[in-house]
């Protein structure tokens, strides 16, 4: 079968072309990033004498930022993943009155603009005294990755039967460390696919990092390159050298968690 | 340890018979399981919706957070964003955005999905890494692209002076008759990726034996496509078609990084006007306002998609 090989052949090398077209961005993030020049002359397609003097800068510069968004991405995800397993677990299995009208409900905020939440969680947070402050940034942007998990996770929990946890319960477990013991570690792959998403939706926010923090000392990646590219728009190199790491934590997860992202995509969105 | 779990042994051999107190202890327990994510809700959704409400007949200053007077001042927020230009160019601006980028976003990615779908070496990884676009933060692809579409040292204006496919840099992101095109560009960018796997999963689940049925039938591809993978595909384009929305609709990230909302204004949106107005002017009263408008619109979308979803459920597995 020849042609049929040929023709596998060609579709193959059409979609590397459409790869390089879609992902030339990213390449072109990365080919700035690299070469410490840049600002003289005009870049070159290749970063042919490759150096890391952006990074250093990038570091320098951002270095706490990365720090402190991996510990508000980190929160957020045990936050979320702290209420939305019981929660999934109660709606999926415990029969309660009104469970649907809940289901219902989370369905319903992943349609609240999140400008919308800030402007009137803003004012809250001032009485509250939790603007520019950690827990405040981690409890909001646990809302991120709340209602996508908890319906995630109750689509899996729908389908463990019922008479493990009876079980369990009948051997002297109370339903809470049954659900401990028993649920959660069947669950582990749902788990794991919400809170990757958690933590990528937080990494990622900007809006509430924004609007929430009106002083330099809570300054999450994303808002720190908003600012920098502010004051500091000649450096490209440095400025793309932060896109860089900032888009590490995508990267990584895509090679070595491919399976659960395509399963929170298809999983959290259509179901 | 004994103590503790004697008392729920005997409560499940015994609760079918026995209502009242015991019951009812057991329902709280299993309240408690959701109580904590639904109060949380109730706080950072519900709360949220209504204070937007109530903020918008409010008169706020710069002051109002020092001194905490926010007097109701009527329908004057109303009227006032009613009669800004501002407002008026935001719903324009919005409403181009959306569309354009919806269109841009299904059309290609739908593409892509067809594309995929036939079976070919390295077919599965390229899916995989094309959604890489998707996944980092929105920011950091504004501010690429920003790099990318510079009208003097952007790499786009290279190629395209190279190519003679243009005789002047096009003023990307310069000129209020462009930047809204452009950053409808990168938003497409930034969607194909999603609506190219949910719409790659919808083909996967249509049956081989339609498409064999229709080439024993003479159906050329463009009629197969047409009489089986869009009707078949249907549900699924719906839900793709109503979260594109919703996520669109509210856009804030990408236009602040890659326009700031302009040049002159041109590519205000109603989310980056309720940024403008409540925390940039320190006007809460009036950021709400369009915040309330944001909110109307996706309610409506919102019946689509839960009438989507049930449909969804419907046709069951």
């Amino acid at each position: 079968m020849p042609a049929r090989t040929l023709r596998r052949g060609s579709n193959t090398v059409i979609a590397l072309v459409v790869l390089a077209i879609l992902l030339f961005p990213l390449y072109w993030m990365l080919n700035i990033a690299l070469q410490p020049g840049e600002s003289l002359a005009s870049t070159s397609w290749f970063p042919t004498s490759p150096g890391w003097s952006n990074f250093e800068r990038a570091l320098d510069s951002q270095g706490g930022s990365l720090v402190t968004s991996l510990v508000v991405a980190l929160g957020a995800v045990v936050v979320c993943l702290a209420m939305a397993a019981p929660a999934a677990y109660g709606l999926a299995q415990l029969g309660l009155r009104g469970g649907r009208s809940i289901v219902f409900g989370t369905l319903i905020t992943q349609m609240v603009p999140g400008i919308v939440i800030a402007n009137a969680l803003y004012s809250a947070y001032v009485d509250l005294h939790l603007v520019n402050s950690l827990p405040g940034l981690i409890l909001a942007d646990a809302s991120l990755g709340l209602p996508f998990s908890i319906v995630l996770l109750r689509a899996f929990m729908v389908s463990i039967p019922k008479e493990i946890v009876e079980a369990a319960m009948v051997d002297g477990a109370n339903r809470f460390t049954a659900f401990v013991r028993i649920v959660l570690p069947i669950s582990r792959n749902s788990l794991i696919t919400a809170g990757l998403f958690t933590f990528l939706f937080a990494w990622s926010d900007f809006m509430f990092a924004l609007t929430l923090n009106t002083t330099d000392d809570v300054k999450p990646i994303t808002l720190s390159m908003y600012e920098y590219i502010g004051a500091h728009v000649s450096d490209w190199g440095a400025v793309m050298a932060t896109a860089v790491v900032s888009a590490v934590p995508a990267a990584i997860l895509l090679i070595l968690a491919q399976k659960y992202v395509a399963a929170g995509i298809t999983g959290g969105s259509v179901k | 340890m004994s103590t503790t779990t004697a008392v729920p042994a005997k409560s499940v051999a015994a609760s079918p018979a026995v209502p009242g107190r015991r019951a009812s202890r057991a329902a709280l327990t299993r309240w408690l399981f959701v109580a904590p994510a639904v109060l949380y809700m109730l706080a950072f959704f519900g709360y949220p919706l209504v204070r937007n409400v109530v903020m918008s007949f409010q008169h706020y200053t710069p002051r109002t957070f020092f001194t905490g007077e926010a007097p109701f001042n009527g329908l004057d927020n109303w009227t006032a964003v009613f009669g800004n230009e501002l407002f008026t160019e935001s719903l324009w601006h919005t409403a181009v955005f959306t569309l354009g980028s919806l269109l841009g976003q299904f059309v290609l990615g739908l593409a892509l999905a067809v594309f995929f779908s036939r079976r070919f070496r390295l077919s599965g990884f390229a899916r995989a890494v094309l959604l890489l676009p998707w996944l980092i933060p929105m920011v950091v692809s504004s501010v690429v692209w920003r790099k990318l579409l510079d009208q003097d040292t952007g790499v786009l204006n290279t190629l395209l002076m190279n190519l003679h496919l243009t005789s002047e840099p096009v003023p990307w992101l310069s000129s209020p008759s462009v930047a809204l095109l452009s950053a409808i560009l990168v938003n497409i960018w930034v969607g194909i990726p999603f609506n190219m796997v949910i719409l790659y999963g919808g083909l996967q689940e249509i049956p081989r034996e339609m498409y064999e049925a229709a080439s024993l039938d003479g159906a050329g591809p463009w009629r197969t496509f047409r009489s089986i993978t869009l009707p078949q595909l249907r549900p699924v384009i719906t839900v793709v078609l109503v979260l594109g929305f919703m996520s669109t609709i509210k856009i804030l990230d990408l236009i602040l990084a890659l326009t700031g909302g302009g040049p002159a204004d041109s590519t205000q949106t109603l989310g980056t006007a309720t940024y403008q107005l409540s925390f940039q002017q320190l006007d809460f009263g009036q950021g709400a306002v369009v915040g309330n408008v944001l909110i109307l619109i996706s309610a409506v979308f919102a019946v689509f998609y839960l009438r989507a979803n049930r449909s969804d459920f419907g046709q069951g597995k």
